[in-house]
């Protein structure tokens, strides 16, 4: 199949930007998006232009180093990570914008690569579980019940790409702090930290210019996990418990 | 055929032969007492003084991150680097399996001798019997550690922790995350490094890749950097120098590493003097998602547990176009039933990935290239009912459909092989020090505990163990005799470490050639698969030398890097690390050479059985190889292997 894809092209962080429209001939079906990148990529630095940047680790939907904005949603038609969308979603002759992560608090690095470091710095806010290596117990004296265990799990499998930030009218990264918060809030483990971990990351979300939820959902429906919508409703009691207890 | 009269080993056109090893620093007595013995005699840094200490870690893998995290703790100053935008990323994150412990939570006979025991003989006699002791002692420090940090294992219903049998083991040891234990288990060293970042104890630098190594006066002192966003080429000094920068499958430019995996930090540092060991042993997974084309660009695994119920087979008869439900069963080879009546499809992995080799040298390979083998469920889910396959196997047959586009409940899966993971690495003592003085190295990067093959659910117990338990000990022995004299950025190995990096880059931007960093990635890829993957001759490692060779030549004529330094700039980042594969890929070849011998990940067709079995030579090649850099050609030293409390046996799977 032959496309066309128009894609957000900006030197650096400094740089205004714009899209830029370029030809890709014989994609295959079986390609994944990635890899068309990768050929388009070929093609450019043959005729010497400056190859397209982008973000990209494992390419099997873990690592979330991936992530763009495909023809206005995140990671694209289906729900799942950039590099694991294939070519196969999209018809012959397609033209296909994209464009990087819009958000305030995530500026725009080169091209469609941009700077997630908010993220790591909500999770120094308060993002763990505080266990000095050699201090820990015996792991099988704190029983948890599976029910939990299984849950906290599956808000642990956030991936961190940034599509709910992405996604969000509003720009907010509300649920990617709240699978954390709901993550480590489910475990026995995560209780003596639970006032001051939400109440010190939702600071340092706020701070970092993100917005606030509004409850629109759009994250979730964008997230190559499926982190539900309800953690952040988790998130918001305890963030209503903690400051009830005035801890903030 | 069998090796018999001794002679001049054909490698040695390539390489000289240096002195023999034989103090790798492992305590004596009894060796359940060994580490215990080695950590009271361990010198101690006071607290008071831990912070005038600084230290560098490179990598933030379950290594990298456990160990920078564990350190900053302890008070030292970190500085810790990664090439990734977060510390996150680390490719740990993929492992799916599981994790091995000691526990013996299910009561059926594990113990620290038994995980001991498996992981020697599993690593086919080529591992360290004192270091592989050590790993099996505190694997279960680092269940605990984990469950204190939070990391969601699967549980019982009763709320305690679960197991599973990982791997040809007969006990389950294995704790798991469903199919993400990497990624929970570094997620909560993540998490722990990002509370010291927050302490200031850990200074982190994401998007920035080491470029080289600084050696003062015989010790490592420090790093040099490349500022991925800006450009700009850092110096950093410390005391120690940690390398936890991950393993080199991407030499073969297809394998189940993310992309970024390279060899540069661990490379720089070997050609700075620290040995390269092993280099030849490499982990093949049988059951990966076969290329669809010369696009691909890279591999992904599929958990081996398919073949527990999975039925693998070709056509009969060659160059088959007919659709593989249009074959009908008397025209179906299923070989590894065939040839291995007795374990059948579950037979080890580097088994199972030669014998679909095999097949598709044949002409008898499916799909894209005659590059697959059928992985087909057709009578498990006509025994077991599509729902109970469903139940056990659903998310790899979305995966599989995710990438492929077939339904495999239909239609069977198409699988090939594919390099997974490297045993080899720098060269390190008992205290995971190399042979430089202050240099230390530590997960997937360091050669030590796997020997020749490594066991499923051992990558991230290594990982674990290293920085969390015994580098903070065996570093700190090093530390008290620090700090040492400050090294500025104006002392004379330094300048010239920073400058040979800015030569380096200036270079491989003005040689402007015609042919992109990738498509010589692609071909050194294919050489090394073709010649030192799943079967290697004296022949074709020859000639992947001469091969090798003149493609590094012609790369560094031609090879085309965009763009300029002072900015993100994706090509020459790869470009630095192809660069450096290509001398790799030498060394390992000629490291496949020297071994005439089979062994775990390492199959020379000069050495097996009439069954086709590997061949081991225990008499000559029962020791370590470690490689010294020179610039006309490597020297190997060898460090004998001696086994105290287990016997060496071969293995049969008939």
């Amino acid at each position: 199949m032959n496309i066309t894809v128009r894609v957000w092209r900006q030197k650096n962080a400094d740089d205004k930007g714009k899209m830029v429209t370029y030809g890709v001939e014989n994609v295959s079906e079986h390609m994944s998006f990635l890899e068309m990148l990768d050929v388009l990529n070929e093609q450019l630095t043959l005729s010497g232009d400056d190859p397209i940047a982008f973000d990209h680790d494992c390419r099997e939907g873990i690592c979330g180093a991936c992530g763009v904005v495909i023809n206005g949603q995140a990671h694209g038609p289906q729900t799942t990570t950039t590099c694991q969308l294939h070519m196969r979603s999209f018809e012959d002759g397609a033209v296909i914008d994209i464009e990087p992560w819009r958000a305030g608090a995530f500026p725009v690095v080169k091209d469609l690569v941009v700077d997630r470091g908010a993220f790591d710095r909500i999770i120094q806010a308060g993002g763990f579980i505080s266990a000095p290596t050699g201090s820990a117990p015996e792991a099988n004296n704190l029983p948890v019940p599976k029910e939990d265990a299984d849950h906290a799990f599956e808000s642990a499998t956030c991936i961190g790409c940034g599509a709910c930030v992405a996604a969000c009218p509003n720009g907010s990264g509300m649920l990617f702090t709240a699978a954390k918060i709901t993550h480590l809030g489910l475990l026995p483990q995560g209780q003596p930290e639970r006032d001051s971990r939400v109440i010190g990351m939702i600071e340092q979300h706020d701070h970092e210019g993100f917005g606030g939820c509004t409850n629109i959902g759009e994250c979730t429906s964008s997230c190559p996990k499926g982190i539900p919508l309800d953690t952040i409703s988790r998130l918001n009691r305890d963030l209503l418990g903690a400051l009830a207890k005035g801890k903030a | 055929m069998t090796i018999t009269e001794p002679y001049k080993n054909p490698s040695e056109q390539f390489h000289a032969l240096g002195d023999d090893i034989h103090d790798a620093k492992a305590p004596k007595g009894p060796i359940e007492k060994r580490w215990d013995d080695h950590k009271f005699n361990a010198k101690l840094v006071n607290p008071a003084n831990r912070r005038k200490i600084s230290v560098l870690v490179v990598g933030t893998g379950l290594a990298g991150a456990s160990a920078a995290a564990t350190l900053g703790e302890a008070g030292y100053h970190v500085k810790s680097f990664c090439y990734q935008d977060s510390p996150r990323r680390a490719h740990s994150i993929a492992a799916q399996g599981g994790i091995n412990a000691a526990k013996n939570y299910r009561n059926d006979g594990d113990s620290i001798y038994r995980l001991f025991y498996d992981t020697v003989k599993g690593g086919d006699f080529r591992a360290r019997e004192s270091n592989v002791y050590r790993l099996a002692q505190v694997s279960v420090n680092i269940i605990d550690q984990c469950v204190a940090q939070g990391v969601p294992f699967a549980r019982e219903y009763g709320g305690l922790l679960d197991n599973r049998s990982f791997g040809g083991v007969q006990v389950s040891r294995t704790f798991y995350a469903r199919g993400q234990t990497g990624q929970q288990l570094l997620i909560g060293a993540y998490q722990a490094l990002e509370r010291q970042i927050a302490a200031g104890t850990v200074e982190m630098n994401t998007r920035h890749e080491m470029l080289e190594l600084i050696m003062v006066d015989d010790r490592a002192r420090g790093i040099v950097v490349r500022d991925m966003v800006t450009g700009e080429i850092e110096t950093h000094t410390a005391d120690a120098v940690v390398l936890a920068s991950g393993g080199y499958g991407n030499v073969f430019f297809l394998s189940t590493n993310a992309m970024g995996c390279n060899t540069t930090a661990t490379w720089r540092a070997h050609r700075k003097g620290a040995y390269f060991a092993n280099p030849c042993y490499t982990q093949i997974h049988p059951t990966c998602i076969p290329v669809s084309g010369d696009y691909q660009s890279k591999l992904t695994l599929m958990s081996e547990s398919l073949r527990n119920d999975g039925r693998i087979w070709v056509p009969e008869k060659m160059n088959d176009e007919r659709l593989a439900s249009e074959i009908p069963e008397d025209e179906r080879d299923y070989y590894l039933e065939r040839i291995y009546p007795a374990f059948g499809n579950l037979v080890p992995r580097d088994i199972a990935s030669r014998a679909a080799k095999y097949q598709c040298d044949a002409g008898k390979g499916v799909g894209p290239g005659g590059l697959g083998v059928y992985l087909d469920f057709a009578d498990a889910i006509e025994r077991l009912g599509r729902p109970a396959v469903e139940a056990k196997y659903g998310n790899l047959f979305d995966m599989y459909a995710q990438i492929t586009g077939e339904d495999p409940y239909t239609e069977p899966m198409r699988i090939y092989p594919a390099v997974h993971y490297t045993m080899g690495g720098l060269w390190v003592d008992y205290d995971l020090q190399s042979n430089l003085t202050g240099l230390f190295v530590a997960g997937e990067a360091n050669f030590s505990e796997h020997g020749a093959n490594r066991l499923g659910a051992s990558a991230l117990m290594q990982g674990l163990a290293d920085g969390y338990f015994v580098l903070p000990y065996t570093l700190a022995n090093y530390l008290a005799d620090g700090p040492f004299e400050k090294v500025d950025d104006s002392h004379a190995a330094v300048v010239e470490a920073r400058q040979a990096v800015e030569e380096r880059i200036t270079t491989l931007l003005a040689i402007n050639g015609t042919r992109t960093v990738d498509s010589y990635h692609k071909e050194l890829g294919q050489i090394m698969w073709d010649y030192c993957g799943m079967e290697r001759t004296e022949e074709g490692l020859t000639k992947a030398i001469g091969m090798i060779r003149d493609l590094k030549v012609d790369f560094w004529a031609n090879v085309k890097v965009t763009g300029v330094n002072e900015e993100l700039n994706q090509t020459l980042e790869r470009a630095g690390r192809v660069a450096d594969f290509f001398e790799l890929g030498e060394l390992m070849c000629i490291d496949a050479l020297n071994r005439r011998e089979s062994c775990g990940g390492h199959f020379r067709a000069e050495s097996q059985t009439e069954d086709g079995e590997a061949l081991r030579h225990d008499d000559e090649f029962a020791y370590v190889s470690a490689w010294e850099y020179g610039d006309k050609q490597p020297t190997l030293h060898k460090e004998p292997l001696e086994y105290e409390y287990v016997e060496m046996k071969s293995r049969s799977y008939k």
